[in-house]
């Protein structure tokens, strides 16, 4: 077989050689080396800078473009669609009854035709706009941020903005996805192998410190694998040892956040294939709590792990999302009181995402994970603040789910987001009959109510 | 991720809904969005007795306030479905569960045990229908007809009690 070199070839080859020797160079000294260290050249904030300036001029077009083509706009109903009354069942069927007869209320009949306009109402109503369906689904924008997902008036509407997107396009996947795609790779990669090279040495000082360099080092990378631009506030409070960190829960992406800023244990289910050789190799270093599938279900036994790890003082802080589930970081929902069973000191924070960006929500009843990282990575970056909150502990004469809805509340102000009552286990599963249950008693209460004054008088 | 809904819904289905139910272009692609993220099997239909959208539409529109209408620059040439009249059908069906334009002591008895759950025995709720019926009821046949409905409710200001406010 005869091997045919044409100069071009050569020439080809000399060439890609080049491009990936320079591009390998301007990686490692631009990405790699300043996670290590954990120093930043502030380009991404460059970045972040000129990205906003063009939503803005893209936002101003289209409302320009849909103006002169008489197109109408759709606009997001991050607001509510409809005007509620708070009035309670008892007032509402009372002023129904009142407008539709000139009895005297007191000796009124127990039960009225008229009063099924408020349950017909309060039922439409709620189809029509609830506080808690729309936290499932990913915050809509007010101004358009160039990324097809987001976009909901996608008429061609000049070529200019076109032109745009399609650049944004080629940026994202040809240039951002590949790089990001490699310090994934890279920093997932590292963290394996260090940790596992960590575990072989013996428990010590010098352990705990190797492995907290390694672990901070790998996230790190894997911030800059997703381009996130972190701001963190109160550093002063940071979770300390024997603590449990408890923060809202909005995507996978949060645990990156927060441990690539300080150092804590884990706590999860263990999982097959990659996430588990990732999660068998960390333990390695420092204790995690994994838990098995079948223990998970067994509150007393998670109760005790977890309390047996914070009484160790030379153990990490304890992160966990007492949520349960992903939301889409407009709100806050019911916090699991499980964690704030154990008496430890518990260190709020609040992570808040920029949704103009990117967003972070991880709606996985559409999205597997795979999906759901490969839209992270080709999205413009992820930008959130994170505040540290002062720590707290449960007081006298506070049980557990007051301490907890104590803390969501602190949560919930600090990062701006709606505090609901609501479980989060909503997002699969139905409303539990009690709440039906709740509002038969109280309109029980006043049909038979009043039957119970009338044979008194 | 932010549902493109407007771009699955076409202009003349807009105006065709407009026309029916007299809510207004931005309403319209709201709600829209808002059945989408309801319609969890993505289907089409929402799952209880398969409504689609203009099914969904047509039973929300029985809720926009009566004064609205006078906004509207086209007037439907059939009654709008918000009026007096149409409110208080869609309220008289609720109770008709068998669609056979009569309240049967029955069918109030099973809507009010829906009302009160387990709160309240059958004898009571017995006897609270039957009070029911016997003031309602005016040509002896022991049920409620969509007149004698609107006899008894012709005080009541079903306008504003059976609308809901929209913010746009």
């Amino acid at each position: 077989m005869e091997l045919f070199f044409n100069p071009f070839d050569n020439l080809l080859c000399i060439l890609l050689g080049i491009s990936f020797t320079v591009w390998f160079t301007l990686l490692l000294v631009f990405i790699i080396v300043p996670a290590i260290f954990g120093v930043s050249f502030g380009i991404r904030r460059l970045y972040m800078k000129t990205l906003l300036k063009i939503f803005e001029w893209a936002t101003l077009r289209i409302e320009r473009g849909a103006k002169e083509k008489n197109h109408h706009l759709y606009k997001p109903y991050s607001n509510a669609i409809i005007a509620r009354e708070p009035t309670s069942l008892e007032e509402e069927i009372k002023e129904i009854r009142r407008s539709g007869s000139n009895k005297d209320l007191d000796s009124a009949t127990e039960f009225e035709m008229s009063d099924i306009f408020y349950f017909a109402r309060r039922g439409v109503e709620s189809i029509m706009d609830d506080e808690v369906t729309k936290r499932f689904s990913a915050e809509e924008l007010e101004s358009w941020n160039l990324l097809t997902r987001s976009n909901y008036n996608f008429h061609y509407i000049s070529l200019r903005l076109t032109v745009l997107w399609g650049l944004g396009l080629l940026i994202r996947y040809g240039f951002l996805l590949p790089l990001r795609v490699t310090l994934a790779f890279t920093g997932v990669g590292l963290l394996v192998f260090l940790t596992s090279l960590i575990g072989l040495l013996p428990n010590g000082r010098m352990k705990n410190f190797l492995s907290e360099k390694v672990h901070l080092m790998c996230y790190r990378i894997c911030v800059r694998a997703l381009t996130a631009i972190i701001t963190y506030h109160d550093s002063e409070n940071k979770p300390k040892n024997g603590g449990i960190c408890v923060a809202n829960h909005t995507s996978p992406i949060d645990v990156i956040i927060l441990a690539s800023d300080g150092c804590y244990a884990m706590v999860g289910q263990i999982h097959g294939g990659l996430m588990g050789v990732i999660q068998r190799s960390m333990v390695k270093a420092c204790p995690h709590v994994w838990f098995e599938r079948s223990e998970v279900k067994d509150r007393h036994l998670v109760a005790k792990r977890l309390s047996d790890h914070v009484q160790d003082k030379s153990k990490l802080p304890i992160l966990i999302f007492p949520e349960g589930t992903c939301i889409n970081n407009t709100s806050v929902m019911m916090f699991k009181k499980g964690s704030f069973d154990i008496g430890a000191t518990v260190y709020p924070v609040a992570i808040k995402y920029d949704p103009r960006f990117g967003d972070a929500f991880w709606n996985s009843s559409k999205f597997g994970m795979v999906n759901y990282l490969l839209h992270m990575m080709s999205s413009w970056a992820i930008v959130c603040s994170v505040w540290y909150l002062p720590p707290m502990s449960r007081e006298e004469g506070e049980d557990a789910v007051q301490f907890a809805n104590r803390v969501k509340a602190a949560i919930a102000r600090k990062g701006g987001l709606v505090d609901l009552l609501w479980d989060g286990g909503l997002k699969r599963e139905k409303v539990k009959d009690t709440f039906k249950e709740e509002q038969q008693k109280l309109y029980s209460k006043m049909l038979v109510g009043t039957q119970e004054d009338r044979s008194r008088s | 991720m932010g549902s493109r809904a407007s771009t699955l819904l076409r202009e003349e289905e807009i105006e065709e809904i407009k026309k029916e139910t007299g809510f207004s272009h931005s309403q319209i692609t709201r709600l829209y969005s808002r059945f989408t993220s309801l319609d969890k099997g993505e289907n089409g239909t929402l799952r209880e007795d398969q409504v689609n959208f203009r099914g969904f539409m047509r039973t929300l529109a029985h809720f926009r306030p009566v004064e609205d209408n006078e906004k509207n620059k086209n007037p439907p040439t059939t009654e709008p479905l918000n009026s007096r009249t149409n409110k208080l059908l869609f309220a008289f069906r609720l109770y008709d569960l068998d669609r056979d334009d009569k309240i049967s002591r029955d069918e109030l008895l099973q809507v009010l045990r829906m009302m009160v759950g387990v709160n309240i025995s059958d004898e009571q709720l017995g006897s609270i229908a039957d009070r029911t019926i016997q003031e309602a009821d005016q040509n002896g046949d022991n049920c409620i007809s969509f007149q004698e409905f609107m006899k008894v409710l012709e005080k009541v200001d079903v306008e504003q009690k059976m609308s809901i406010r929209f913010l746009h």
